[in-house]
């Protein structure tokens, strides 16, 4: 559970993502520095979880997305937890598009907080999902004309906000302090609302929110 | 039945003695104008009255410019006008005189007046407007028999004539094109320089002075270290709050220099990000085979990026469609939504931001936006995709082919058997005339035959070899010099 893969061409901050996770009680099996390297130890090391950053050598592009789309293509599931500089939402949804969980996609600027930074760490390597805030706030926004939302109150929208990042009852209550049965009966009055089907499955509940909110932002 | 057949014959008819009519009655405008311009140079070069000439030129250009439409009208040719551009309004030095050459005004009268003095005198075309006029009385005579028994072929004659001395030469469609590209290459370093400043302030005021902020905050917890521990945390906390936000200042100036997906993923998928982004319902649709060049990439994704933005704020849209496609080298891109219309480039400064920055592409931008909506801006960003220096060969017309092939095929003929091998014949007495005509001639002659064969088997090589080479480069020019963009 705890071998870990990092792939980052800026040296000083993969020496500290190697720390930081050293310092946690990861094991670092590989740190890469290009797009090739990163894809050929995804496939042999099967790392327990990644992390990636987007734009790698050889083109300096989005190779580390390519590399993570590829190797989860080959070995469905494959925990990925990708950081940027700058987060999209057409790069969450092609990463969230195979519907299989283990996936993370992080500002950078999140390694700040190691605390939270590792509890993402920790979600996307037991199947999870971490999505950054931002780009929660973005599909929130994109979804600004959309009912079933609207009719949200304003603190079931911040349990929707938590739970489409990835987090479990727990987790919210913790960081919302509130009781974990009235954060239950929240989503609960969420899932109601925008009718979807109740699911005791933390990760399979997070998918079908993100699901829910991609659809119908596209129509 | 008999009269609805012979009726569109009939009006066509007396449309085209219309015409002929007009035309004669130019004809005694020409005779006028003739009369004057004779008048007019005499007292410009021999009186040296030099304020005569432009009041001059500009009423033979008016006769000119309308023997163009009224011939090209009538026939459809489109005759162009040939004058080299209009000099730009003379600008002030830093101390606000004029110059003109080593002459200081005060006014800019006196420098507008020579600016365009010279441009009159020496464009060949207001010399040219003068010989048609001289002409044009004795062609008219010449063709009034043919204008009046079939004045349809009569008019297509008198197109061609007039196009022979009024259209655009390739010299004066290049004179106007290398004033616009100096115009869009000023227009372009201009906005590039603005751009420069702006991104300079937003990281002088912006990033600059958060990081300076960050440094005390670090060195005021370094001081407070041994001292307040409790304190010193507090600063340090406070100094990665500090940290964050200037990162997301950042990410939010290097979107606005280049998007990091238009980079990574270039036109299409920015653009699919940018509509996910928005709050409308935006539908993408991109067909490209190829990305095309950075900069045209960042051209289209600002516009687009604009118009989503006017749509949500000023245009009360709910969708927009927004399709990107090539034709052939050009880059073609539609936003349509859903709104009030009633946009107009002439009060929004966001449109006219777009107008500068494709004009840098020689690119336009045409509004459809009636009250009410819905409203549709269509931009064409022409020859900025890759194919455009794959296909597009110009085709040479059949007659010059057929020469081309001819001499290709018959030039050894002279140069050789009957230049050169005959000169070397000659040169070494040979006895044998064999079929070189040279030597069948009188002595005297022998060689200037020689010498003759030998040039003309060169001159027709040099010609074959030419004639395409110089049909590529009008037909080159004459055909990609936007018409719009040079004559407004």
């Amino acid at each position: 559970m705890n071998r870990v893969l990092v792939a980052e061409d800026l040296y000083l901050l993969r020496d500290g993502l190697v720390h930081l996770l050293q310092a946690h009680g990861f094991e670092v099996v590989a740190a890469v520095e290009s797009g090739p390297e990163l894809l050929r130890g995804l496939l042999e090391l099967r790392p327990d979880v990644s992390v990636v950053d987007v734009r790698l050598p050889p083109t300096f592009t989005d190779e580390g997305l390519q590399a993570s789309l590829e190797a989860r293509r080959k070995i469905p599931g494959l925990p990925v937890l990708v950081l940027s500089q700058h987060v999209e939402q057409l790069y969450a949804r092609e990463l969230l598009a195979d519907g299989s969980g283990g996936i993370g996609y992080l500002l950078k600027d999140r390694v700040f907080n190691a605390e939270q930074f590792i509890d993402a760490v920790r979600r996307v390597a037991a199947g999870g999902t971490a999505m950054d805030p931002e780009v929660i706030a973005k599909l929130l926004a994109g979804n600004a004309r959309n009912e079933p939302l609207a009719a949200l109150t304003p603190r079931e929208r911040e349990v929707l906000e938590q739970m489409a990042e990835g987090r479990s009852n727990a987790a919210i209550s913790q960081h919302l302090y509130l009781s974990e049965s009235t954060v239950a009966k929240h989503t609960a009055g969420i899932f109601a609302k925008l009718g979807l089907a109740p699911s005791d499955d933390d990760n399979r509940r997070v998918l079908a929110v993100l699901a829910y909110l991609h659809s119908r932002q596209a129509t | 039945m008999f009269g609805s057949a012979l009726f569109p014959d009939t009006y066509g008819m007396l449309r085209k003695y219309g015409q002929v009519l007009a035309l004669l009655a130019l004809g005694v405008a020409e005779l006028v104008t003739l009369a004057s311009a004779f008048l007019c140079l005499l007292c410009v070069f021999g009186l040296g009255m030099v304020f005569l000439f432009p009041p001059q030129v500009r009423m033979a250009r008016w006769v000119t410019g309308t023997a163009r439409r009224l011939a090209g009208g009538s026939t459809g040719v489109v005759i162009d006008p040939p004058y080299l551009p209009e000099p730009p309004p003379p600008q002030p030095q830093a101390d606000g005189l004029y110059r003109s050459h080593r002459t200081l005004y005060k006014t800019p009268r006196m420098p507008a007046w020579n600016d365009r003095w010279k441009w009159m005198v020496t464009d060949p075309a207001t010399w040219r407007d003068l010989l048609w006029l001289l002409l044009d009385p004795l062609v008219k005579t010449a063709l009034l028999p043919l204008l009046v028994l079939l004045p349809g072929r009569g008019l297509r004659v008198y197109a061609f004539w007039c196009e022979l001395l009024l259209a655009a030469t390739p010299a004066s469609r290049m004179a106007g094109r290398l004033a616009h590209l100096n115009r869009a290459r000023n227009l372009a370093v201009d906005t590039q320089a603005v751009e420069m400043r702006r991104i300079e302030r937003d990281l002088h005021d912006g990033t600059q002075a958060r990081l300076v902020a960050l440094g005390m905050t670090i060195g005021a917890a370094e001081r407070l270290m041994d001292t307040d521990p409790g304190a010193a945390r507090a600063l340090m906390t406070k100094a990665k709050e500090a940290s964050a936000e200037t990162l997301t200042e950042l990410r939010r100036l290097i979107r606005g220099v280049h998007p990091p997906v238009l980079a990574e993923r270039g036109l299409g998928d920015a653009v699919r990000a940018l509509a996910m982004d928005s709050p409308l319902r935006v539908s993408v649709e991109v067909d490209l085979p190829h990305r095309p060049e950075a900069p045209v990439e960042a051209a289209a994704y600002f516009a687009v990026s604009e118009l989503l933005a006017n749509a949500a704020r000023h245009g009360g849209a709910e969708t927009v469609q927004i399709d990107i496609s090539s034709s052939g080298p050009n880059l073609r891109v539609l936003v349509t939504d859903d709104g009030w219309g009633g946009a107009d480039p002439s009060r929004g400064s966001g449109l006219n931001g777009i107008e500068r920055r494709l004009a840098a592409f020689d690119g336009v931008m045409a509004i459809d936006s009636p009250p009410g909506g819905p409203t549709t801006v269509a931009m064409e960003l022409p020859r900025v995709l890759p194919e455009y220096w794959a296909g597009d060969v110009v085709k040479l017309p059949r007659w010059k082919t057929a020469t081309v092939i001819f001499l290709w095929s018959t030039s050894w003929l002279p140069l050789f058997p009957q230049g050169i091998v005959a000169g070397v014949a000659k040169a070494l007495g040979s006895e044998q005339r064999s079929w070189f005509l040279a030597l069948y001639l009188p002595e005297p002659w022998q060689w200037p035959c020689i010498a003759f064969m030998t040039l003309l088997g060169t001159a027709m090589y040099v010609v074959a070899a030419t004639l395409p080479a110089l049909h590529n480069r009008e037909a080159y020019m004459c055909q990609n010099v936007p018409r719009h963009v040079l004559f407004p």
